[in-house]
């Protein structure tokens, strides 16, 4: 048992300030146990998110010291033994209440992704796919939406800051979705099964250009999946590959050999029919 | 006085309680016949309890072992629930529960793969076949994911943080739900014609728990209050590998995939103690021998599989009598090893996130030391009294899917049951309750009554000037229930409990929560308070009746399975002077054919001796 010093953001819409408060920890606690043990006996009201204290839903996400990190897999033992700890909401997110933002962005733009179009099933009903064709889609699954990614994004954090803009009503098309959803992206682009050309959208509409490559979201993920490297990357390649690449643009001027270079939206707005509209359902009924 | 017309009003066909593996495949059923559908989620979408599952869902698909089917899948089922579920669940979980999962595949899913490339199926305790769909050891986070995913484009509306309070009735009928919103601490009235409950159970009671915040027993609560019938409560089970250390993440889960790819559990002699724990029923079918054991493990077809794959009470029963006999580990569990049975790579693949979370949380390398594991607090058996078929409980429009409806699962739970569940019963929910909207003459109204006098009910805990502390009351429940039904029950220990939730019961009326209502988990807290007492007080009533031991009910002064007792079920319902009313009632006998599967010998069942008769 000893006695630690958590310095911690509280205030609403309308602005706050660190609290200060003194706080008996015990051996193998992590941040989360100690935020729920001020909660318990001096600010009932403390606002924050949790759910699984175990690294697998991505609620408890908030920035420590200084770092995006999610409270309940930070020990606090990885702190020196005098450090105060300090713990604030994600800075991308526009606040609700103490350590809570409101997300919600996020889950408009999960939505404005098409979704998942598998090819048929085999004639004995089945799907097949080898393991080593889906472990690199099993890899960007295991995302927890924890969005430590998209806090940390600079487009997001400081040049964009859509989350902030569409609180304000402002519209944020066209705004870069973030390394989680580019993510989102590559696991339907890569997946072996799924039918849809998602290329154009993914340049016009998802803004893959928007990213640099500073590789902060990779660094944050505790997931550790290699957002940049294995799936924002390959995505900007397939991008370049279909509106730069000199063999296939010779291979549409003269063979015709054409690929979707609009979005479904400008074909649409040129009164062409939508090669496949977005979002349409295919397979089976789902009942 | 509150003017009801002030109140956020919200229609819906059918809304759907919970965001989890039910209530999301309820919702998804719901909009695929059309109806306008809405979902409450207490937390934000795609971090319900079911991201937590781990080792992977049945379903006999037989794609590791041909000889898998959905009668031995039934049997296993049945056996393993000591007979007591509901028939029927059973054999429509059976025999469901391989197209659910191939379904999901289509909305996106990805499983691990076998060498042909079909959904891979790992082995799990109680399951005779390797028959768990899985991916790695976060299947729960892949189900929750593609419903998620998939449900987004279906034309529900997402309620997201908003958490339901009561039931609101028409006559005998349900008409709605009131809510309120987290983060304005604003209500909502919700006006539907069918609601669906899909609120998990409440291992919130219990300390040592690996259920969330959210589980609090909400759905339980609900339909009890609003006059439905609950059913078998007394069966909760504890997960017999839960962390024990450090205290903290006491009881967070330990995924029984890390026994089903070989780990083995050891005391502190360093024994394989489980072979001093095989019970009759189990024997002829368990391996009697370490050197069996290994021979199973290397994939012989002939060999039987190793006592530590028993179901869960059995286990979880062996664990507390080698820690109560002095036999433990430092901190109060036993050891369970895979680092000596597997290479550490094969670990690092299967068992991703157990590896994380041991290092990470116990700084402890289990490709390379024994893991310390314990009991935890896992699941809820017994819930919402259900029609088999429709899911709908004996409240007109009140329909349960998955852990807080009763049935499936009987006396004890089968590991990787409770996913294939979700989505088998989440299915029929909607579709029984699309039956129901279909006969509704006239729409059923809420009356402003019940609106305002449920609003008073919750506000009264921000209005008080003073008044208990819920988070202490949260604690002094979870020591009651610790301490009188735990894992062993006994009737002099259970009744203190009753005395003791009483007491408690008394005091939560007096529960304050201090600051405004917008995102205040002080009255949040105090809300879900009134939840757990409800459902707490079920089970130690239902542990009380019930005299015997079946499952994961152990009454140390009845020890055994009476056969009287397996003839029965416990009700439960609200009195009509408002008090708990507790019924021993005649269980519905099962239809022959399928009584003679559960009972079969595995022999005659796959020999076609018994069962061939039934398709």
């Amino acid at each position: 048992m000893a006695k630690r010093v958590f310095k911690v953001w509280r205030g609403d819409t309308q602005g706050g300030e660190f609290k200060q408060f003194d706080i008996e920890v015990d051996p193998g606690m992590v941040v989360l146990d100690v935020l729920h043990r001020i909660q318990a006996q001096q600010a009932n009201d403390l606002a924050l998110r949790w759910n699984c204290k175990a690294g697998k839903c991505g609620s408890c996400s908030m920035e420590i010291n200084g770092k995006p990190r999610l409270a309940c897999m930070t020990r606090m033992n990885s702190f020196g033994d005098d450090e105060a700890i300090t713990c604030q909401p994600l800075k991308t997110f526009p606040v609700m209440k103490d350590l809570v933002t409101d997300v919600s962005w996020n889950y408009e733009q999960n939505k404005r992704i098409p979704k998942f179009k598998p090819k048929p099933r085999d004639a004995d009903g089945t799907y097949r796919m080898y393991q080593e064709d889906v472990d690199r889609v099993q890899e960007f699954r295991k995302c927890i939406e924890c969005y430590l990614c998209q806090d940390v994004c600079h487009v997001l954090r400081d040049r964009d800051k859509p989350a902030q803009r569409a609180k304000a009503g402002e519209t944020t098309k066209g705004s870069f979705v973030g390394p989680r959803f580019m993510i989102r992206l590559a696991s339907l682009e890569m997946h072996p099964l799924d039918t849809d050309d998602r290329i154009p959208e993914i340049r016009k509409e998802f803004g893959s250009g928007m990213c640099n490559i500073t590789r902060c979201c990779t660094e944050v993920c505790p997931e550790h999946i290699g957002i940049t490297d294995n799936g924002i990357i390959p995505l900007k390649e397939r991008v370049v590959d279909r509106y730069f690449d000199p063999v296939a643009i010779v291979g549409r001027k003269l063979f015709g050999i054409r690929k979707r270079t609009k979005t479904r939206a400008e074909e649409a707005s040129e009164g062409k029919p939508a090669s496949g509209a977005a979002g349409e359902t295919k397979g089976p009924d789902p009942r | 006085m509150l003017d009801v017309s002030e109140i956020q009003t919200i229609t819906h066909d059918v809304l759907v309680i919970g965001a989890g593996g039910a209530g999301l495949r309820a919702a998804i059923a719901c909009s695929a016949h059309k109806l306008k559908t809405g979902v409450l989620s207490k937390s934000l979408l795609g971090k319900a309890h079911t991201v937590m599952a781990e080792g992977g869902m049945a379903a006999a698909m037989g794609n590791v072992d041909s000889r898998d089917n959905w009668k031995v899948h039934f049997r296993d089922t049945m056996r393993g629930g000591k007979f007591l579920n509901v028939w029927r669940m059973a054999e429509l979980h059976a025999r469901q529960a391989p197209d659910r999962v191939r379904e999901l595949e289509e909305w996106g899913a990805v499983f691990d793969r076998t060498k042909e490339g079909l959904i891979s199926q790992r082995n799990f305790g109680g399951h005779r076949y390797p028959r768990l769909a899985h991916v790695g050891d976060r299947t729960g986070l892949e189900l929750i994911r593609s419903l998620q995913d998939h449900g987004v484009h279906q034309g529900i509306d997402f309620h997201m943080e908003c958490t339901a309070l009561e039931l609101l009735k028409d006559g005998d009928r349900i008409s709605g739900v009131l809510a309120y919103r987290r983060e304005t601490g604003r209500f909502i009235v919700f006006r539907c014609k069918a609601v669906i409950l899909a609120t998990g159970g409440g291992g919130k009671a219990w300390p040592v728990t690996s259920n969330s915040w959210e589980y609090t027993g909400d759905g339980v609560a609900m339909a009890y209050e609003a006059g439905a019938e609950l059913m078998d409560l007394e069966f909760t089970q504890f997960h017999p590998t839960g962390m024990v250390w450090p205290l903290s993440v006491r009881g967070i889960l330990v995924t029984e995939g890390v026994r089903g790819d070989g780990g083995i559990l050891k005391n502190n002699k360093g024994e394989r103690f489980m072979f001093n724990y095989i019970s009759e029923r189990f024997a002829p079918e368990t391996a009697a021998t370490v050197e069996e054991a290994q021979r199973w493990l290397e994939g012989d077809k002939n060999a039987r599989r190793p006592p530590e794959l028993l179901t869960r009470d059995e286990v979880a029963r062996a664990i507390t009598a080698e820690v109560k006999a002095g036999r433990g580990s430092p901190h109060g569990g036993v050891f369970l090893d895979i680092a000596s049975r597997r290479p550490a790579e094969f670990i690092r693949r299967k068992l991703p996130s157990m590896y994380h979370q041991f290092k990470e949380l116990a700084e402890v390398d289990i490709t390379k030391e024994p893991m310390e594991v314990g009991p935890t607090l896992h699941y809820f058996m017994g819930g919402i009294r259900v029609d088999a078929d429709t899911q709908e409980t004996t409240v007109p429009g009140l329909f349960a899917c998955g852990e807080c409806a009763a049935g499936m699962h009987g006396a004890n739970r089968l590991g990787g049951n409770s996913l294939s569940d979700l989505i088998v019963f989440g299915k029929l929910a909607g579709d029984g309750a699309k039956q129901y909207v279909d006969k509704l003459a006239a729409e059923p109204v809420p009356t402003d009554d019940q609106i305002t006098s449920a609003i008073r009910r919750a506000t009264e805990i921000l209005n008080r000037e003073t008044g208990a502390n819920p988070y202490l009351l949260h604690e002094k429940l979870q020591a009651t229930m610790s301490k009188g039904v735990g894992i062993v029950r006994k009737k002099d220990e259970l009744e203190v409990a009753l005395e003791e939730l009483q007491a408690l019961k008394a005091e939560a009326a007096t529960m304050k929560a201090p600051g405004a209502s917008q995102y205040n988990p002080g009255w949040h807290e105090a809300l879900s308070m009134r939840s757990l007492l409800v459902t707490s007080e079920a089970v130690t009533r239902a542990a009380l009746i019930r005299e015997e031991s079946r499952g994961a009910h152990t009454r140390l002064d009845h020890p055994g399975e009476s056969a009287e007792w397996v003839k029965y079920n416990v009700i439960i319902k609200k009195g009509s002077d408002g008090t708990m009313e507790v019924e021993k009632r005649a269980k519905p006998e099962g239809p022959a054919d399928l009584v003679a599967i559960a009972n079969a010998k595995i022999e005659d069942l796959e020999s076609g001796k018994v069962g061939a008769d039934v398709k």
